[in-house]
């Protein structure tokens, strides 16, 4: 018999319970676990992460600056959550495959997004450009939680292959809440399905602390359907890796589903339309501030000789250079003609809408007569 | 009479229902310290507290579930759906207990709850934040779907379906969020139109134009163009869309003997078949020509940058005014 009879009581917004492998000023700090999982991880390994996250960190503000322009209809900014991010994104191989929502950038980069792939959707060209074959990314799910589900029957399907692959559901502390997310554990658990969950606790939903969504750590629901957790530190690039390589293992390997809960912040809106003033205080925000996920990375590599002028420059290069190609995309975007958003509805033909197509066609062609055509 | 938008009216009219029933409570995502998305909710939570403005969990099967209990217990949940486009994990406690429990439960339980949502497009939104559901509601028994397209009517609309035994679906066009009007807070309801009736906002002679929505202005501003052109339109805003009320619809349709239904749903199996088909099923000798759905197409809703060839606008509804009279249009352009 197991009893629960009092509440399990460790506070939701309880940042510091989680594994760490570099503190905030950046000491390089052991843990039983998750060491063995970054032994691999040397001094050039550690700049490409830093490189990374560097050059997301600008391409997000690229994004917010083309929002802030007129360029972009929305944007949903990442900064601070560029470790988790990163951290879990290089922990995939080519043949994993990764179901994220809306905010994972880093995701999408990593695994190979053109800089057209970063802006179009938000410009409201197109609802997604990334080709999910080639990049290894389904399309982004505004949906909140859906994704869940699909990555556990994605993993079902690499069960049923018998490949060494795993999926990688990417959602929010906010998702946890929604059916779709409890649907999903249940479904991982029963088939074992090698599935890595990665709930980005960035501590908020839009404008709702986690403590709403939860009274304990998200990580400990987990359990509660058969899947062992992990809670590490969001804003340690190291940790992030160490534990998605280690429930990547797991999955890869038959022992089933895994989940981690990377404790981050959001240090922007929600969105560029949010107001976070109405709802979040300032020293929070400081608080954060002081555990960015970067500069972190700077001290360790800084302590251990291996940042310089030159590695600084090197990365400001290749961010200016990404930041381009992004603004060249987004400058450069047509606008699809109207006609083709009848396209692709169907796979195959489809007598009705073939006949609002020719009806569309004869209604701009009358406005082309009349000289004012209305692209 | 004070100036309001639609959101401040419909601030409001949430402001009156809280005040004058303590049963009265709202849920929601983001509505308390935030105000709603839209701040339709602004400075309720203030007001009236956490417990009367109470912000929830990431759930919407949760949000509508837990009003449908807290229903049972007398309540009088107001809920808010963030977006038109997230009602849809709520959709099983929607159609399957909200709207069928009166029924199930041969009239025992009441379900007065109010489920709001900002609906539509035409604001250049991300996908998933411009969806026009409405047909999945109106085809479900039980339930009640209505639109306002004034800030009058959203005050008084909304008071009347927070005051309503039966649930209610209540869309609020978000293109109109920030239009003002006229709007008397203090007027009796019991003076005001019944929630199921339409409404002739413009009368006319030629030809009946029965839309809802963010779609009014944009009939009102098609009729004035066609009056240039010597042709008289008569706008209908239907303001409820289940029930909706045919004896309005087809009182005008005897008048001019013909009909254009405009709406941005997709028009495959939408509001507007079954507003013809009633038509034709009623008034069919009234008739004088084939009556018209100018709709959105039969696809997802667009990206942004495409909705305005989606959304019918003035000239598309014109061009279907044109084929009721005979004009060449795209629609005849066209002829299988
Ligand atoms: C089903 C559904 N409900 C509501 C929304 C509106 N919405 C978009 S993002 C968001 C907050 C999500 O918070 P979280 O899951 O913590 O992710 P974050 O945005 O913080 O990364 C909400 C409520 C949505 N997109 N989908």
């Amino acid at each position: 018999m197991v009893y629960t009879l009092a509440p399990v009581t460790a506070p939701v917004d309880s940042v510091e319970d989680v594994a760490r492998l570099l503190s905030p000023d950046g000491t390089r700090l052991p843990d039983r676990h998750l060491d063995a999982w970054v032994a691999d991880v040397d001094p050039p390994a550690l700049r490409g992460l830093y490189r990374d996250m560097a050059v997301l960190r600008r391409v997000d503000a690229e994004g917010v600056a083309l929002q802030r322009q007129g360029q972009l209809g929305l944007w949903p900014p990442c900064r601070g959550q560029e470790a988790t991010q990163i951290g879990s994104a290089r922990a995939m191989r080519r043949e994993d495959f990764a179901f994220t929502s809306y905010r994972e950038l880093g995701v999408f980069l990593t695994r190979g997004a053109t800089p057209a792939d970063v802006v179009l959707t938000w410009r409201g060209e197109t609802h997604s450009s990334m080709d999910p074959a080639q990049v290894g990314v389904a399309i982004p799910q505004i949906i909140i939680g859906a994704q869940t589900v699909h990555a556990v029957g994605y993993a079902m399907g690499i069960q049923r292959d018998g490949a060494e692959a795993a999926s990688m559901a990417y959602f929010g502390d906010g998702a946890m809440s929604e059916g779709d997310v409890g649907e999903a554990m249940v479904f991982a658990a029963t088939f074992a399905a090698p599935v890595v969950f990665l709930c980005t606790n960035n501590q908020w939903a839009i404008s709702e602390p986690v403590s709403l969504q939860s009274r304990i750590p998200l990580s400990r629901r987990a359990p509660g359907y058969g899947i062992p957790s992990i809670r590490v530190d969001g804003n340690d690039v190291l940790a992030c890796l160490a534990a998605t390589r280690w429930a990547l293992d797991r999955a890869r390997t038959g022992a089933g589903p895994a989940f981690i809960e990377a404790v981050t912040y959001r240090m922007g809106p929600h969105t560029t339309s949010d107001d976070p003033t109405r709802y979040r205080d300032a020293a929070e925000l400081a608080f954060w501030e002081q555990r960015d996920p970067l500069a972190r990375v700077e001290a360790h590599l800084r302590a251990i000789g291996e940042f310089d002028d030159v590695f600084r420059d090197e990365v400001a290069a290749a961010a200016d250079e990404l930041c381009g190609a992004v603004r060249t995309a987004c400058l450069d975007a047509r606008t699809p003609e109207p006609l083709t958003m009848l396209d692709d509805v169907y796979a195959e033909p489809h007598p009705a809408l073939d006949l609002q197509r020719e009806r569309l066609g004869a209604y701009l062609a009358s406005f082309a007569d009349d000289g004012e055509a209305r692209a | 009479m004070t100036t309001l938008t639609m959101g401040k009216a419909l601030n409001a009219a949430l402001d009156r229902a809280l005040a004058d029933d303590p049963k009265t409570l709202l849920m929601g995502e983001d509505i308390g310290r935030l105000g709603g998305v839209f701040r339709i909710t602004d400075g309720l939570q203030a007001r009236y507290g956490a417990d009367r403005v109470v912000d929830t969990p990431l759930a919407e099967a949760g949000i509508v579930g837990t009003a449908v209990g807290l229903a049972y217990r007398g309540y009088r949940p107001v809920v808010e759906i963030q977006f038109d486009g997230f009602v849809y994990p709520a959709f099983d406690q929607i159609v399957c207990q909200v709207a069928k429990l009166h029924y199930r439960s041969n009239g025992r339980v009441r379900m007065p709850l109010t489920i709001r949502m900002p609906w539509a497009g035409g604001v250049g939104a991300a996908e998933h934040h411009s969806e026009s559901p409405e047909a999945y509601f109106a085809h479900t028994a039980g339930l009640r779907v209505v639109v306002p397209s004034t800030p009058q009517d959203a005050y008084t609309m909304m008071r009347q379906a927070v005051a309503s035994d039966d649930p209610v679906v209540f869309f609020e066009p978000k293109r109109l969020y920030h239009v003002a009007g006229e709007v008397d807070l203090d007027a009796p309801l019991a003076d005001a139109a019944p929630l199921g009736v339409a409404r002739v906002v413009r009368p006319g002679t030629d030809v009946t134009v029965v839309t809802y929505g963010g779609l009014v202005p944009v009939a009102l501003d098609t009729a004035a163009a066609a009056d240039a052109e010597g042709v008289s339109l008569e706008v209908i805003d239907l303001r409820s869309l289940s029930p909706f009320d045919l004896d309005t619809v087809a009182a005008s349709v005897r008048r001019t003997g013909r009909l254009v239904v405009a709406h941005e749903a997709a028009g495959e199996a939408g509001l507007g078949a079954e507003i013809v088909a009633r038509v034709v099923e009623t008034c069919f000798d009234a008739l004088r020509a084939g009556p018209v759905r100018v709709t959105g197409y039969d696809i997802p809703y667009p990206p942004a940058r495409l909705e305005a060839h989606h959304v019918p606008d003035l000239d598309r509804i014109l061009d279907g005014v044109d084929h009721v009279l005979g004009r060449p249009s795209s629609f005849s352009a066209v002829t299988r």
